[in-house]
């Protein structure tokens, strides 16, 4: 089966000792090679409990554990753990071992040999951007916590593990290192094609970061499994939308691109061309506002027909100049931003040399929302449907 | 000054003496400094996260501290008899509570954050014990070591009642002649040696601890 997931967890079930309430109860999850499952719930939820049963950190009490269709829930948890990289928020750097030799950690106890050592200790700080020569004797306490954190990556990729299990990895770093690490990692990411599980609170961060999210209530139910697109378009209960929080349309508005929308008509009258003709596309289209382009068809001015009608100056002289502007690649986020910063309250698309396009309008937007929604929705009825 | 004059010459005189003396007390110091080592520091892993046990223990061995130092030393003579053996028993007992403690400390104080990752990399107990919580705790042990060498370097003194050696027999003998000529710089040969011996060998304990500390650890 090629399509089997990289880790499956069965009925996984943790109680602790003196307990009567689970911290995880039975739960099931497939993570796809190659993806970041992002999960994320309040604090308490037990997400990061789930973590540590997957490296079984935390020996869970029921269930069981695949790793690419192997039952890894009896075998030796230390040589398990080697095979799995492992970053948590305070990344436990070892203050007493150089940077290169924290780095090389894992292959070390897997009896990799010294050449080999050194080249893949060089490989990995060139990856996160630290200068090999510079970095690789130096000792941990030199580091600031955005680099601390960058060796805690590069240390957990040491002996090139598929899997990697990160608990709230970039958590206790200030919010400008913070994006930059995470972008960082996302470009790592891309290339490397590890199968990562990543604990936040944030969804904010859970939305940045994750292929899909999950997102855990008491004991660790999933109340949520989807790509976030998804989950930010039609969460299934009030604890998702809760925990989504207010602003969610907006940041479901980041996964959309101006490309995917159909350009409606709008008025456009090019330099040169009949001021009238302009005049009764307006009328015909009932707009306030038509948009003139130059003889290149780069947008210049939004006229009313009242600066068409004046006379005097020219007609590029008239009107109002043109702040919202969007390539195609832009989100609908940032179109978003724009129009609302354009009197006019509509954002024009235009190519990569500045050609129009088409126009973008806030009922485009609402149009697209409704439409994700109703996607959303159908997917989740068709789920119901199948499961009963 | 005249009192300065005949000490000097009193040293001069008896420079072998003192010398043997010296290196006498050292070896009974280093003896006892080294055995307590081992032995705490065992003990401090075994001890440190199993809490009775290790209530029990740095009790036992603060009682230690608190028993007279002349008794303890007779106590070991009907075991061991006369000579430097019950002196160096002794003496091991007194030494042991500064390393055991600093042991156990240092071993707490080893961050949990750096520990769980040990773990996670898929260390086990001895290797996170061996590569990361013993050199962490490495310092605050020959902290430890450096104390209970202080420690030892003066009450080895008493070692000349038991009939061991050491510069304590300078003392002892200037004392019971207390009033003959000589006596007084006997005594304070003794007193000068002994304090001279621990702090050379505290200078020695603090580059044993800097060369055998990881670099990454000084502040």
């Amino acid at each position: 089966m090629s399509d089997r997931p990289m880790i499956h967890l069965d009925r996984v079930t943790k109680v602790y000792p003196g307990s009567t309430v689970p911290a995880v109860e039975q739960l099931t999850m497939d993570i796809s090679q190659g993806e970041i499952l992002v999960l994320v719930g309040p604090s308490g939820c037990g997400k990061s409990t789930t973590l540590r049963l997957i490296n079984r950190m935390i020996e869970p009490s029921g269930g069981h554990i695949y790793f690419d269709g192997e039952d890894v829930t009896d075998v030796d948890p230390d040589l398990l753990r080697r095979r799995i990289g492992y970053v948590i928020q305070q990344i436990g750097l070892f203050p007493h071992h150089t940077i290169g030799e924290n780095i090389a950690t894992v292959p070390k106890m897997l009896g990799w040999d010294k050449k080999r050592i050194t080249a893949r200790v060089d490989e990995l700080l060139d990856m996160v951007g630290l200068e090999p020569g510079q970095y690789r004797d130096r000792y941990p306490r030199e580091l600031s916590g955005g680099q601390a954190q960058r060796i805690g990556v590069a240390r957990a990729l040491g002996a090139d593990p598929a899997v990697m299990l990160m608990d709230e990895p970039f958590g206790a770093i200030d919010p400008i290192t913070r994006d930059r690490l995470q972008n960082e990692f996302l470009r790592l990411q891309a290339e490397l094609k590890k199968t990562i599980v990543f604990v936040t609170h944030d969804i904010d961060e859970a939305i940045k970061m994750g292929d899909r999210i999950a997102i855990l209530g008491d004991r660790s139910v999933i109340r949520q499994i989807d790509t976030p697109e998804r989950i930010l378009a039609y969460p299934v209960d009030d604890f998702v939308d809760d925990f989504i929080g207010s602003g969610s349309t907006l940041k479901g508005l980041n996964f959309e691109r101006v490309s995917s929308l159909d350009l409606s008509d709008y008025p456009t009258l090019v330099e040169g061309e009949d001021p009238q003709r302009g005049l009764q596309m307006l009328d015909d289209a009932n707009r306030e506002w038509l948009l003139l382009l130059d003889r290149e068809h780069k947008p210049l001015r939004w006229l009313r027909r009242a600066d068409v009608e004046r006379g005097g100056r020219e007609l590029r002289q008239r009107g109002q100049h043109i702040r919202a502007e969007v390539e195609p690649n832009a989100t609908l986020h940032d179109t978003l931003e724009e129009m609302l910063n354009e009197s006019t309250g509509i954002c024009c698309v235009i190519d990569n040399r500045g050609r129009y396009q088409g126009v973008v309008e806030i009922n485009d937007l609402t149009e697209v929302i409704r439409k994700l929604r109703a996607e959303a929705k159908e997917h989740y009825d068709a789920l119901e449907a199948t499961s009963v | 000054m005249d009192g300065l004059q005949s000490w000097f010459s009193y040293v001069f005189d008896r420079w072998d003496d003192i010398l043997e003396a010296t290196l006498q007390h050292a070896r009974l110091v280093l003896i006892v400094v080294v055995a307590a080592t081992v032995i705490s520091v065992s003990l401090g892993i075994y001890i440190e996260r199993r809490p009775t046990l290790r209530n029990a223990v740095l009790s036992i061995a603060g009682i230690f501290l608190t028993i007279p130092s002349l008794a303890l030393f007779a106590l070991f003579i009907p075991l061991v008899g006369i000579g430097n053996p019950p002196a160096i028993m002794a003496l091991f007992l007194y030494s042991l509570l500064p390393i055991l403690r600093n042991t156990v400390t240092g071993l707490d104080e080893v961050s949990p954050a750096i520990v769980e990752s040990a773990r996670g990399m898929g260390m086990n107990r001895r290797q996170q014990l061996v590569r990361v919580r013993l050199p962490l705790a490495w310092p605050v042990i020959m902290a430890g070591v450096r104390v209970s060498s202080l420690l030892v370097v003066g009450i080895a003194a008493i070692a000349v009642l038991v009939g061991g050696d050491g510069l304590g027999s300078f003392i002892q003998g200037g004392l019971t002649r207390l009033g003959l000529p000589g006596s007084v710089e006997s005594v304070w040969v003794g007193t000068v040696f002994i304090v001279l011996l621990g702090l050379v060998l505290d200078i020695v304990f603090s580059v044993v601890q800097r060369f055998t500390s990881s670099p990454g650890l000084r502040i």
